[in-house]
């Protein structure tokens, strides 16, 4: 092989590869995200049934109701609008009324949501970042401003 | 008093690695003689920065309130490993650790450079004590450990019930020492660009501090994944979780330097690119401690979060890479390139090593990045899981895998692929065994599961294929004559292939439990009896029971096989009341070749409790899989070419010997 040919398959391998990988990432991005909405911006925005999700908000007080076996039901909110998520399977340990939650799943007509995964968070005070900013879009934002000292929103939280 | 002294000493510190930066960067080229400070301050720092962490221990173990960040994150009624450990299970600790580790391979620098050439000893440790120097001005500035409170209160917040785990103790100093090691493969790469000259020489004298760092931040990544594993009660080991991708790119990238320097290290070729790699490497280690403690990322490691802390790691990140980044515009083309070499080499497939897993960062680093980019760019939030990985990493690795064995059998320049091939004959029919098997034994799984076993299989088998041609096993030589070659030969060589066959038994424990995992979610009254896979499982009671700093339910399981009684398992549901935080404990029975990973839900309000139970096959291998490669990672560390001295008495060695 001649110089110039070595070079040359040296230059095509890699820009092959790296062909490859860039394909990969922007098929994979293209059809494999996950966009997160409020219960109020699913109203604004008349996201079609059938859609893959995150959503989030505050679990409605009252409104955790337990089925047959490990079946529930809970009530989302973000003080505009209220969705109503049915989940089948172990609550995550700090899944709590009046509390911040975030859950991926399909939605389905009527402000339903089918959740498959209720996310897990690791510390009491804390808010998914998804729903404080949520709640502080329409208004509704109660918890401290964002001028509060750092050691009480202590965020500490995990999606597993 | 101690804390003060603790105090004192981190700004004493400050002081020495500013000397040790400038001394040497600056004064150089004006007295060879500020180039010798460099050595002593390290020495000076190091035990400067010890002292000052003891000082922080010392304040955690005494419960010492009248500090801020004791108040912050710790109790009295810790249990004292927990109150030790929870000096750096925080953010300011943390970063306290981290400098520490800094100017602990500093300090070995200093110690074992003894051959090193004076000028390039003295610009590592000036690059150093300059990254040591930004990181300490950090701390002091936005992150002191040592503020007092005033008045101090009479116990503290407590730490994340979650944190007070053993797995998760050592987590932080292993993949500290791993991301801050890098920093010395980055320290040689600018000094190089500062002297201009890279040589074979310089990739030995890279190659172990990159080994060294790449073990710690290996064993490290597995513990943390390990304790997700058994902690978070969801019985996964990744999650794509943007924390675990943080530490997962400088992986990726240190391994693709491991493995061009022994290219520069050989055939003096790749020099460029292993200095691009070098400065990289590092850069994703910064990256991921901008990720992790700038709050942009909510996980369980955002600590406080703190805005200005984010920026000015930015701006650290900002000033070393891209300084590194211009030095190399700078310099680079000024060094000298070796020829090209044929496209059936090893130098070849080490290159096509590099690319793959280049190509593999990148597309964890969109994976990661992006959603953090289009937020800041229109405010929507996307998340990004497994299924874009399984979609972009999962391909490219691929490929990877299966040219692994093939790498270590190509000779240098010019190789006989060929013989290559024939070689590696023997662990293809023993992964096309392993193909035939995994197919008869799995009843549902995916069409790939088996083809993923004979993967594993193959590398294991491959790795070894190698060690069997070099000692001539069945060619020739008895078996006593092998045995005789095999103790002979370089460590690195075994540490190669344990390396290697690290990566396939890990490979079998990711397509076992990706594959044929079973899961059983139910409400059960105690009492009640479920079957999951093999095992039959009997809910027996619940019960209080009051732990040194929480309360917990602790279920009762009974486990039996085949009839036969094997195990009660415990798992259990704990509230510390300090913080009021539940925890899920999850209960394991191993096998070693699967896990039954049981976990107490909540109770339904009707006497009943919500009981998640899975039988995760292959799961431990995983964790063993990356223990072997830090074991061969350690024994390449540990051969005679790299010790001290080494780079003299190697060049006399045997020439050619793969590494």
């Amino acid at each position: 092989m001649t110089r110039k040919q070595r070079r040359a398959t040296m230059i095509g391998t890699s820009l092959g590869i790296l062909g490859l990988a860039v394909g990969l990432v922007l098929y994979a991005l293209s059809d494999n995200i996950v966009f997160f909405y409020s219960p109020a911006d699913l109203v604004e925005q008349n996201v079609e049934e059938g859609t893959r999700m995150r959503i989030g908000g505050l679990v409605v007080e009252d409104s955790i109701e337990r089925g047959e076996g490990t079946f529930v039901r809970f009530a989302v909110t973000d003080f505009s609008e209220t969705l109503f998520v049915t989940y089948d399977g172990i609550l995550p340990d700090l899944f709590r009324e009046g509390q911040g939650v975030v859950a991926e799943g399909v939605l389905q007509a009527d402000l339903k949501f089918s959740a498959d995964t209720v996310l897990a968070k690791h510390d009491e005070n804390y808010m998914p970042p998804e729903v404080a900013d949520a709640l502080k879009r329409n208004g509704n934002w109660q918890g401290e401003g964002a001028e509060a000292p750092h050691r009480e929103t202590y965020g500490q939280g995990a999606y597993p | 008093m101690i804390a003060e002294f603790g105090h004192f000493v981190l700004v004493l510190a400050l002081g020495v690695a500013l000397v040790q930066a400038f001394g040497p960067l600056l004064g150089m080229p004006f007295n060879a003689a500020f180039g010798r400070l460099a050595v002593p301050a390290a020495r000076v720092q190091f035990v400067l920065l010890s002292v000052s962490f003891l000082a922080l221990v010392y304040a955690f173990a005494v419960s010492d309130f009248s500090l801020s960040l004791v108040t912050a994150n710790s109790h009295s009624a810790k249990p004292l490993i927990y109150k030790l450990t929870g000096a750096w299970g925080n953010h300011e600790g943390s970063m306290l650790l981290w400098t520490l580790i800094l100017a602990t391979f500093g300090a070995a620098v200093a110690f074992f450079g003894g051959n090193l050439p004076d000028g390039l000893r003295a610009r590592v440790l000036g690059v150093q004590g300059l990254i040591g120097a930004a990181f300490l001005m950090f701390l002091l500035f936005t992150s002191n450990p040592f503020l007092r409170l005033d008045p101090a209160p009479f116990d503290g917040n407590g730490l994340n019930p979650i944190l007070q785990d053993p797995a998760l103790a050592f987590h932080p100093p292993f993949l500290y020492a791993g991301y801050v090691g890098f920093s010395i493969a980055f320290s040689f790469a600018v000094a190089a660009l500062l002297e201009g000259k890279v040589d074979p020489a310089w990739a030995r004298w890279v190659r172990p501090w990159t080994l060294a760092a790449w073990c710690c931040l290996t064993l490290g990544i597995a513990m943390g994944s390990w304790w997700a594993y058994y902690e978070l009660g969801w019985g996964g080991w990744w999650f794509w979780d943007p924390v675990e991708n943080a530490s997962l790119m400088p992986w990726l990238l240190g391994t693709a330097l491991l493995h061009s320097a022994i290219v520069v290290e050989k055939r003096g070729a790749l020099k460029r690119w292993t200095l691009l790699l070098a400065i990289f490497t590092f850069a994703l280690s910064l990256i991921g401690t901008f990720l992790v403690r700038s709050g942009v990322l909510t996980s369980v490691h955002a600590f406080a979060v703190d805005p200005a802390r984010g920026v000015v790691i930015l701006g650290i990140l900002v000033f070393f890479v891209g300084g590194a980044l211009t030095l190399y515009a700078i310099r680079a083309p000024a060094l000298k390139v070796e020829g090209l070499f044929a496209p059936l080499s090893r130098e070849a497939a080490l290159i096509v090593n590099n690319l793959l897993l280049t190509a593999a960062t990148v597309a964890v680093f969109v994976g990661t990045l992006y959603p953090l980019a289009l937020d800041a760019v229109d405010g929507s939030k996307i998340s990004v899981g497994a299924p874009f990985y399984n979609l972009t990493f999962v391909p490219i690795v691929i490929p990877l895998l299966l040219l692994v064995p093939f790498g270590p059998m190509l000779g240098w320049k010019r190789a006989d692929v060929l013989g290559a091939t024939q070689r590696l004959g023997v662990a293809a029919a023993i992964s096309t065994i392993g193909l035939a098997a995994a197919w008869m034994w799995q009843n549902d799984g995916p069409w790939g599961a088996p083809f993923g076993i004979a993967l594993g299989v193959w590398l294991i088998a491959g790795a070894f294929s190698e060690i069997g041609y070099r000692v001539r096993l069945f060619r020739g030589a008895t078996v006593a004559e092998a045995f005789g070659k095999a103790r002979r030969l370089p460590r690195s060589a075994w540490g190669t292939a344990m390396a290697h066959a690290g990566v396939g038994v890990m490979v079998i424990g990711i397509v076992g439990i990706t594959s044929w995992r079973v899961e059983v979610i139910e409400a059960l009254a105690p009492g009640a009896t479920f079957d999951v896979g093999s095992y039959a499982i009997t809910f027996q009671n619940v019960e209080s029971y009051q732990g040194p700093n929480f309360r917990a339910d602790r279920g009762s399981f009974l486990v039996e096989r085949n009839g036969k009684e094997i195990a009660t398992l415990t798992p259990e549901k704990r509230v510390y009341p300090v913080s009021e935080m539940p925890t899920t404990e999850a209960a394991i029975y191993t096998i070693w070749v699967a896990d039954l990973y049981v976990v107490l839900g909540d109770p339904t309000g009707t006497g009943a409790w919500t009981v998640r139970a899975y039988v995760n096959p292959l799961v431990p291998w995983v964790w063993i899989g990356a223990v072997i490669m830090v074991l061969g990672g350690m024994i390449s560390l540990s051969d005679r070419r790299y010790r001290v001295g080494a780079p003299v008495r190697a060049r006399n060695a045997k020439p050619g010997v793969p590494a």
